[in-house]
């Protein structure tokens, strides 16, 4: 018996309502179109809301040195230069509009002492460069952005979850979606599709990620034939809260070190000054005095000249470099009780200050963890916060390999190659979630109306009512906790092949498991349920990882393999890993060469 | 630590009860820990909204001992009373499931909200704000739209006067009304009782307040500034027409 | 597992139903205890007939040495000789009338005397009866006229002016004879705490909060911006106590009354500092 549903037709669907993809919408719906935007949670929660810091624009509000070409060199070194050039220079040209825009919006940056947009340092820029409101710059972004959009003639579907993408031979044709609260189906019709459904942090046990977080949108654009590249780096934020463990994983922001936080082990050193890498020896103090120096000077009125200015803190390496150096303390003994390392706030700055630029952060401990940041040092230590790698898109339109199905956030691939900088994903996804849109709205305009197979709707939802219909079976959770400890432990920070195969074949056991999982229950508002939906993308994101990670022999950015430490500069230096399905439907991954950068721009990343 | 008994309230639209159960709960968990445990353990089907789990999306609203809070900043050493918690959803808006409720009512008050309509920019293109112009909308922003001031308001819970925008949208309309770049005027419509967001439903109770858990003062700096905005508008003539002589407002208010 | 007989947290319920597992009914049972007591206490004072206790709002007579303490129930003191009752009611509207409408009274007492609602979270009077009770709140009459708050501020304003004078010629004075003398007793350090606490409370006033630069979207680009900023921090920095202001000043002018009504009875003996 088939299960009924409902349908409807756009000529752009975006599914994801963070600021990618409620920036999307906002420009589909200005260039004309009919749009709908698909939200997994009620509007305003996602994910977005949990960036902190700020959002990197080259304003030069602060210190005047500051240009585009500097953001784009920062971007590229911070990504090992992995990243798609084309993607970077678009984000570091026009991210200082999309930021004045969102003023224009109603958002209400912190200010300079002369009224514009205050900015402050973070790690890997080389200037104070995130615009921000104090740390809630997130919610601020996607409060802006929601407000919009409810203006903006958005056909909105809350609480809808996305199980598939349905195609028109070649072309993307729409989705079938679930409602969250009932548990009835709907049927999307689009001339273009915007995927802008964040990342897959639910793979790793200790992530600072939601439950939306399982890789809906690098699972489905997989199965929809698109390409994916650069899945194997996956960032550890160096500072998510260890303890207690109810909240190991959750987000300290990068602004405690902007700031002046400092990190130290638990002999009371600054161990970051060891983890100097060459590439980052130039611009980084390496002496006590000079990152104090570094500190007053930033709070003084006037900017240091560049030319004899204290060097940047180790501590705001990029964070790739940070989180090794903290795995590294942790496991040579010199971690905290609770398995992190410290990182102090109280001794640089007073009280008063810390209240004021970090405010959520004094409330989260203060709260969740019984700790006074203003006296007291916080203990931290790595957890999964972002992945880099996701669908190759085009960098001006945003169009995946798949003709119709656009990508923008953090489910894009190439803008932040191997590492992604600090406040580099807010701006990203108001850069590419604008292009997105545009680039939707252009395909749905240039091309004609799709045709709608009901077989594949159908297919869909009767693959995701089975659970319901077993007697017997594995539940969602034990297999979702199987899987997330086998991806922290064999294919987490520190990854070497033998364990990256362990975790490859751990993923297909899995994969097999679920195929017999049960659900209890009904339809409507039913955790287990959607979580055994979600699981599917869960595992084929996991293997994604596990098999791009195994085969990218080096180390660089993100990925530190222990059986090859060293960063390659010559074959690993010029490809992408790219994961798509054979064409018997299994997961291949395969080095493809990165696109050759113009000569102009390679000359800003010298020196 | 030793069990505590949760008292979580199953149910739907249209029937429910408290259900009991013993969770083994350890240091630092908060109560969203005890639910997940449960939803992972024993009930797979409990239905429950969060997101963060660290205070900043204002998903996992829902009553703990009668309070209505966020069950992902509530510790569970703070709120056993004789060994016993007891959950319930919001009992403002209709169950949708167990601790689910149906807030989509708020979202249409939102779009009855007029945006912000900024004056021209400077020469360059961008604007100029003082710090000290901006720190007072930025209270207003910091909401992170829980609803647990709808919840609580008893204009809403028991009088289900839906007239009334309710507090949190009172902090929308305050964040716009002073925003130092906004030269739009709402004033109209929070006084309109009937189509309007109903300003005057609001008898300053403070509950709204009591509950933020984002500590906003909505009462004092929103709501009551609020009211004596529409007071300077149709009540006070004589500071009214100060205010236009001194041109402390940019515009006549319509 | 153990399931409790249905229970819907939607559904209207009477009067002080409540899940709370606090004493919530303590708040407003204090309030209610306080508040009464004071108000008996104006009442009486207000319809205490003239000489009952003698001239029982000031002491000494002003005609006698030049300095006085009045009742800060009877400031300003208007006498017509038409009226038998006491002053206190030609002057007591104003205060009375500023307090009423004052927004954290308001809070008070529709919490603590309307129920509506007793405490948060705990049902209010709406099915009082059984059915639903119409709700206008303050967008018609009577707490429409709450609007008046603004009016009664200016009238306050005024008093507060004159009770500074009362307490500063209870100091500083001009005797029969011509001569300016000084004079410190008791009496008149509790007319100056009474009217510090008084200001404290009236220039917290939200209306106040609005007029000095509430009003203003965005200070840096109006007229004198900087300066009504500055009014607008000071006057927020009293408000955010308001309601402590609202009870200390409140329990401060009864006991002031008290304090001259029992000098003029000879209750209590005069006391004033030696050094002066």
């Amino acid at each position: 018996m088939a299960v009924p549903y409902t349908t409807s037709e756009h000529d752009v669907v975006v599914i994801g309502a963070g600021g990618a993809g409620l920036r999307a919408a906002i420009e589909a719906a200005q260039q004309g179109c009919s749009t709908a935007l698909i939200c997994k949670s009620l509007l305003g929660k996602a994910h977005t809301v949990m960036a902190e810091g700020g959002v990197a624009a080259a304003m030069g509000n602060v210190d005047s040195h500051d240009n585009w070409q500097i953001h784009f060199r920062d971007t590229m070194r911070g990504g090992k230069f992995l990243n798609n050039f084309k993607m970077a220079e678009l984000h570091a040209r026009e991210a200082p509009d999309r930021v004045r825009e969102l003023e224009a919006w109603g958002a209400v940056f912190d200010r300079t002492a002369d009224g514009r947009i205050l900015q402050r340092n973070f790690g890997g820029h080389r200037f104070p460069r995130l615009a921000h409101v104090g740390d809630r710059t997130g919610l601020e972004i996607i409060r802006t952005l929601q407000d919009k959009a409810v203006h903006s003639g958005i056909d909105l579907f809350m609480e809808m979850t996305v199980i598939g993408l349905t195609k028109d031979g070649d072309r993307v044709s729409g989705c079938v979606a679930y409602d969250r609260k009932t548990g009835e189906f709907h049927a999307f019709t689009a001339k273009a599709v915007v995927l802008a459904t964040g990342g897959i942090g639910k793979s790793f046990r200790i992530n600072s990620n939601s439950w939306e977080y399982t890789g809906d949108g690098h699972a489905m654009a997989y199965r929809a034939g698109a390409e994916l590249i650069d899945m194997e780096f996956v960032q550890f934020h160096p500072t998510g809260m260890v303890w207690p463990p109810s909240v190991a994983g959750l987000l300290v922001t990068e602004g405690v070190r902007g700031e002046g936080g400092v990190l130290k082990n638990n002999q009371g050193e600054r161990f970051m000054f060891n983890y100097i890498a060459e590439m980052f020896q130039a611009e980084t103090a390496d002496t006590e005095a000079e990152a104090n120096r570094w500190l007053i000077e930033q709070q003084a009125a006037v900017r240091p000249d560049p030319r004899t200015a204290a060097r940047r803190p180790p501590d705001l390496l990029p964070r790739d470099e940070v989180a090794r150096a903290i795995d590294a303390e942790v496991k040579a003994g010199r971690g905290s009780l609770h398995g992190g390392v410290f990182l102090d706030i109280a001794s640089r700055r007073t009280p008063a200050e810390i209240r004021r630029a970090l405010p959520s952060m004094y409330q989260q401990f203060k709260e969740l963890a019984g700790v006074d940041i203003t006296r007291e040092p916080m203990e931290i230590g790595p957890t999964c916060h972002y992945i880099m790698g996701g669908i190759r898109v085009d960098a001006a339109t945003a169009l995946s390999t798949v003709p119709g199905l656009f990508a923008a956030g953090e489910v894009a691939g190439g803008m932040h190659g191997a590492n992604r900088l600090g406040g580099n994903s807010l701006s990203d996804l108001l850069v590419f979630g604008r292009r997105a849109g545009l680039g939707a709205a252009d395909f749905a305009r240039s091309n004609g109306s799709v045709g709608q197979d009901p077989e594949q709707i159908e297919g869909f939802i009767g693959e995701v009512m089975a659970p319901l219909d077993r007697a017997s079976g594995p539940g969602p959770y034990e297999i979702a906790s199987q899987l997330a400890a086998s991806m922290e432990k064999n294919v987490g920070i520190i990854r070497q092949a033998d364990e990256l195969e362990l975790g490859i074949a751990k993923v297909a056991e899995l994969a097999q498991a679920y195929r017999s999982v049960r659900v209890v229950g009904g339809r409507d508002f039913n955790p287990g349920w959607n979580l055994a939906i979600d699981l599917h993308n869960m595992l084929t994101v996991s293997e994604a990882i596990a098999r791009a990670a195994i085969t990218r022999q080096e180390s660089r950015g993100a990925h530190t393999r222990r059986d090859f430490p060293r960063t390659d500069k010559q074959q690993w230096a010029q490809v992408n890993v790219t994961i798509r399905a054979d064409a018997d439907g299994l997961m291949t991954a395969t080095p493809t060469p990165l696109l050759q950068m113009t000569p102009e721009l390679a000359k800003l990343l010298e020196g | 630590m030793a069990d505590v008994r949760f008292r979580v309230w199953r149910g739907n639209a249209s029937s429910g009860a408290f259900v009991d159960y013993d969770v083994p709960v350890t240091e630092g968990w908060v109560v969203l820990d005890a639910i997940h445990w449960i939803q992972a353990q024993l009930q797979n089907d409990l239905a429950v909204r969060w997101n963060c789990k660290a205070g900043k999306c204002g998903s996992c609203s829902a009553e703990i001992n009668g309070k209505p809070r966020l069950m992902c900043m509530s510790r569970i050493e703070d709120c056993v009373i004789d060994g016993t918690i007891t959950v319930q959803p919001m009992a403002t808006f209709p169950p949708v499931k167990d601790l689910v409720t149906d807030v989509a009512w708020n979202y249409t008050v939102n779009q009855r909200i007029p945006p912000l309509a900024p004056k021209p920019p400077e020469a360059d293109g961008t604007w100029r704000m003082q710090p000290y112009d901006v720190d007072r909308v930025q209270e207003f922003r910091k909401c992170i739209e829980c609803f647990l001031c709808q919840d609580v308001c008893h204009v809403l819970r028991d009088h289900q006067t839906w007239a009334f925008g309710g507090p949190r949208f009172m902090v929308r309309t305050a964040s716009l009304e002073m925003h130092p770049l906004d030269t739009g005027s709402r004033l109209a419509l929070l006084r309109d009782a009937r189509d309007g967001l109903g300003l005057g439903y609001c008898n300053i109770t403070k509950c709204c307040t009591e509950v933020c858990p984002e500590g906003i003062h909505i009462t004092d700096n929103a709501i009551i500034p609020l009211k004596e905005r529409v007071v300077g508008e149709y009540f006070d003539p004589l500071a009214r027409g100060l205010t236009r002589i001194l041109g402390w407002t940019r515009e006549p208010r319509t | 597992m153990k399931a409790t007989p249905i229970f819907l947290p939607h559904a209207p319920k009477p009067l002080g139903t409540t899940q709370r597992r606090d004493r919530w009914w303590l708040e407003p049972l204090l309030n209610f205890i306080g508040f009464t007591a004071f108000v008996a206490y104006s009442l009486w004072v207000a319809f205490t007939p003239v000489g009952s206790h003698g001239l029982n709002y000031e002491w000494p007579q002003r005609s006698t040495l030049g300095w006085t303490y009045l009742s800060p129930f009877y400031s300003p003191l208007f006498g017509p000789t038409w009226w038998h009752f006491s002053p206190a009611i030609l002057v007591l509207w104003m205060p009375l009338g500023f307090r009423a409408t004052c927004y954290y009274y308001r809070k008070m007492y529709y919490r603590t005397y309307f129920a509506d609602p007793p405490a948060c979270a705990v049902s209010d009077t709406r099915f009082w009866q059984g059915k639903p009770r119409p709700y206008r709140g303050e967008t018609a009459f009577p707490w429409i006229l709450q609007n008046a708050h603004r009016w009664f501020l200016y009238l306050a304003i005024y008093v507060l002016v004159v009770l500074w004078i009362d307490a500063l010629q209870s100091i500083f004075f001009v005797a029969p004879t011509g001569q300016p003398g000084l004079h410190f007793g008791l009496g008149s350090a509790v007319l100056l705490v009474n009217v510090a606490l008084l200001s404290a409370y009236t220039f917290g006033c939200h209306a106040l909060r609005h007029l000095a630069g509430g009003n203003v979207d965005c200070w840096s680009c109006s007229w004198l911006g900087r300066t009504r900023h500055k009014f607008w921090a000071a006057v927020s920095r009293l408000n955010e106590h308001h309601m402590a202001w609202a009870w200390t000043s409140m329990i401060f002018v009864g006991l002031s009354d008290l304090y001259i009504r029992l000098l003029a009875m000879n209750a209590v003996p005069f006391s004033r500092f030696p050094w002066l």
